[in-house]
């Protein structure tokens, strides 16, 4: 059993801690994993992504294969559409609504959404609206982490802690709000009409 | 000892350290950085070895030699580029030998995600005629490091550890295993160390004699492996690095899964390719970077009654990156099913300055005074304000090495261009702006440097820079640069006018200039705020 999962945003919107927190409760679990991320010139600004794979057997590849990812997980909707070919057929998207506007030929973000919804297994949520109600717009990652939450390999249980530790050192209330996120996240994924998920799968597919 | 989660870069410094480090240098540089950023880390916590930034690779290169010399042993770490500032001391280590510990560990950048090129590091040891490890994972890069150090003690050799961005940046678990303790102090020969020509005839000789053992020790490594099969002849694979993970990751969808070999200690394993070769008809080779294994393979004639695959025959791609799926198309498998968007285009989100940037208000007033001028042109360096080639500021017409904006603004002015500007940054110019300074002050060339100093080396994570502040002014006089045109601005949107009217002043000035534009890096402003 294993599962693939695309992180997506722009440098600065938080993708490397939704991809500690995930990684650090894999290996709670005595999971394989691996994790390819974007440092160095990308982060200023520019499209982010990070490869996210757990695995009960051993992973061979750094990055993951396109047509193989079960989950793209994007804090900005244009940056969700970027690794669509990452998506097996059946993989699901979830993604933000919120668009990071910093290029001058940013797309219409009507149609930008309605090409997310043209995915089967999609979901879109207003990030910023949550990461508001639960104290800080910062914590907007937190919000996508918790409405992947119940559709991880990894426990959903396991991941608080995790977020406890990421923002411990920047104090109390910080900790609060990012826990307030990822528990709204969790709320509104819960309530969301959304094609169920498929399980676990073992090895390739076949897709 | 438990399982930690490490970036590859990290698990190489953890590996150092547990191989009984005694001090490591680097400058900073994507994707190298990390490894002196864990480095740096450790030490301050243990207290029990050294670990800093240098000013440049190639002094990195040198204090880690000094080190070696003292018989300890001494990492150095840098971007791949960062080996050719480093090249005259690094190839000349092979002959000064290494007498503690020398691991050399460049990370190179395949597909340039952070880089102007895409060289090949394991061209350097098989030109400095050294081992090298390849790590194709975190806990080869662990295990690979501390065997390096042991390899360059029993040669009396540096060892070189090739990195690449996607182990460097990626993270998995790395089990350690118990530290050992460092070395005592123990000179070096002066024999062994003076290049002189007597010297160092006698030690080239020395490499050269030593080489078929190399070869032994490449052939007999753990880290390379044959596996033959009988079942299917037609096709063997040698995949080196993290190409290696690329093969296994497809495997399971060949029906057969063919003869592979596994390379990652060179010199290239002559006894295991010859192995592999006999025993098939067609060989793929699969290495991230350039085409080494291939090319020594292939020579000018081909390997008679054989074919040869790879990036050389069009089997792969020659530039950027490999991919689970570009190596898939070339052991013959069709592409996994996967969505797509339709033809439909996304935009572009290219890496820009921030928001509030210094570097922003400093472009804005240069393109203000540029305005008068129409055949100006801005020779730019290594760092954030590189970006200031993109719109809205388009400002920058080149960028090749650090260093370079100095040097090529003073060849431009001297044979017409004018106004003739060198933009870079204050870590930048203290890596190798300083020298061609020196110069152009000695010629008082005429020309206009910007120094722009927000205090740190900031597309890399906020290093500190050596030449910032005070002690910068203080060098640009020490040069020779004349005190009266050696002006420091403050680049804020209110200064606008002024900075132009500044700019202006000394692009008409007949002769050597320096403008240094001071304000902090936004982000590191941030960061210092948060830790209070």
């Amino acid at each position: 059993m294993k599962q693939d999962i695309i992180l997506a945003g722009v440098g600065g919107q938080g993708i490397i801690s939704i991809a500690y927190v995930i990684a650090s409760a894999a290996l709670e679990e005595g999971l394989e994993l691996k994790q390819a991320e974007v440092h160095g010139m990308s982060q200023r600004g520019g499209a982010v992504q990070s490869h996210l794979r757990i695995s009960r057997e051993r992973i061979w590849s750094d990055l993951i294969p396109r047509g193989e990812a079960d989950l793209v997980l994007s804090v900005e909707p244009l940056e969700a559409l970027r690794y669509i070919d990452y998506l097996r057929p059946d993989g699901m998207i979830i993604s933000s609504r919120v668009p990071f506007i910093n290029i001058r030929d940013y797309p219409d973000l009507e149609t930008l959404l309605s090409k997310i919804r043209e995915i089967p297994r999609h979901l879109i949520i207003d990030s910023e609206k949550l990461a508001k109600e639960a104290g800080s717009s910062r914590t907007q990652n937190m919000v996508l982490l918790g409405a992947a939450a119940g559709r991880l390999m990894v426990k959903e249980e396991g991941l608080p802690r995790y977020i406890k530790v990421l923002f411990e050192r920047h104090g109390e209330t910080i900790v609060a709000s990012n826990l307030k996120a990822f528990a709204l996240g969790q709320a509104v994924a819960a309530a969301a009409d959304f094609v169920p998920a498929s399980g676990g799968r073992t090895g390739r597919g076949g897709g | 000892m438990k399982p930690e989660i490490l970036l590859g870069d990290e698990a190489v410094a953890l590996g150092a350290i547990h191989a009984g480090l005694s001090a490591g240098y680097s400058y900073p540089g994507t994707p190298a950085s990390e490894i002196m950023e864990y480095l740096i880390k450790a030490a301050a916590k243990t207290k029990a070895f050294v670990a800093s930034w240098s000013v440049n690779e190639k002094v990195a290169f040198e204090e880690a030699l000094g080190v070696s010399f003292a018989g300890k042993r001494a990492l150095v770490s840098m971007k791949h580029v960062g080996l050719n500032v480093a090249a005259d001391p690094f190839m000349s280590s092979a002959l000064t030998g290494a007498n503690g510990g020398l691991v050399v560990v460049p990370a190179d950048d395949p597909g340039m995600h952070s880089s102007q090129n895409e060289q090949d590091s394991r061209f350097y040891a098989d030109f400095a005629k050294i081992v090298c490890f390849e790590p194709s994972n975190h806990q080869e890069a662990y295990e690979m490091t501390r065997q390096a150090f042991d390899v360059s003690e029993k040669l009396g050799l540096p060892v070189m550890i090739r990195l690449v961005t996607r182990l460097s940046h990626s993270r998995s678990s790395v089990r350690p295993r118990e530290p050992r303790g460092q070395n005592e102090l123990k000179y070096g020969a002066s024999q062994d160390w003076t290049l002189l020509p007597v010297n160092a005839r006698r030690r080239f000789k020395g490499i050269l004699d030593g080489q078929a053992a190399m070869v032994r020790l490449s052939e007999e490594s753990e880290f390379n492996s044959l596996r033959l099969t009988d079942k299917d002849r037609s096709l063997g694979v040698i995949a080196s690095g993290i190409a290696f993970n690329y093969v296994q990751e497809n495997l399971p969808d060949l029906e057969i899964p063919p003869s592979l070999l596994k390379v990652c200690t060179y010199p290239i394993p002559e006894k295991l390719i010859r192995g592999l070769v006999e025993h098939v008809e067609t060989v793929l080779v699969v290495e991230e970077g350039y085409p080494l294994i291939e090319r020594s393979l292939r020579g000018f004639f081909g390997v008679a009654g054989k074919t040869i695959k790879g990036k050389l025959s069009g089997d792969l791609p020659q530039t950027g990156e490999l991919s689970p799926e570009t190596v898939r198309l070339a052991l013959g498998l069709k592409p996994l099913e996967r969505l797509d968007l339709g033809g439909f285009k996304l935009a572009a989100r290219p890496p820009q300055l921030c928001a509030g940037c210094p570097h922003a208000d400093t472009f804005h007033a240069l393109n203000k005074a540029l305005r008068e001028y129409d055949k100006a042109n801005v020779f730019s360096d290594i760092g954030c304000y590189t970006l200031g080639y993109y719109p809205p500021y388009q400002v920058v017409q080149t960028c090749v090495c650090m260093g370079a904006s100095v040097s090529m603004a003073k060849g431009g002015a001297e044979v017409g261009i004018h106004p003739s500007i060198a933009v870079i940054g204050d870590s930048t110019f203290g890596h190798s702006g300083l020298t061609p300074l020196l110069e152009a002050a000695a010629a008082d060339t005429n020309m206009t440097v910007f120094i722009l100093d927000n205090s740190t080396v900031a597309m890399t994570g906020g290093q500190p820079s050596y030449a910032t502040g005070e002690r910068l002014l203080r060098m640009i006089e020490g040069v020779g640069v004349a005190k009266e045109h050696i002006r420091v601005i403050e680049p804020l949107p209110k200064n606008l006018d002024k900075n132009a009217l500044v700019i202006k002043e000394e692009i008409d000035h007949h002769g050597l200039s320096v403008i240094v534009a001071v304000r902090e890096c936004l982000e590191e402003a941030k960061k210092k705020r948060r830790s209070g």
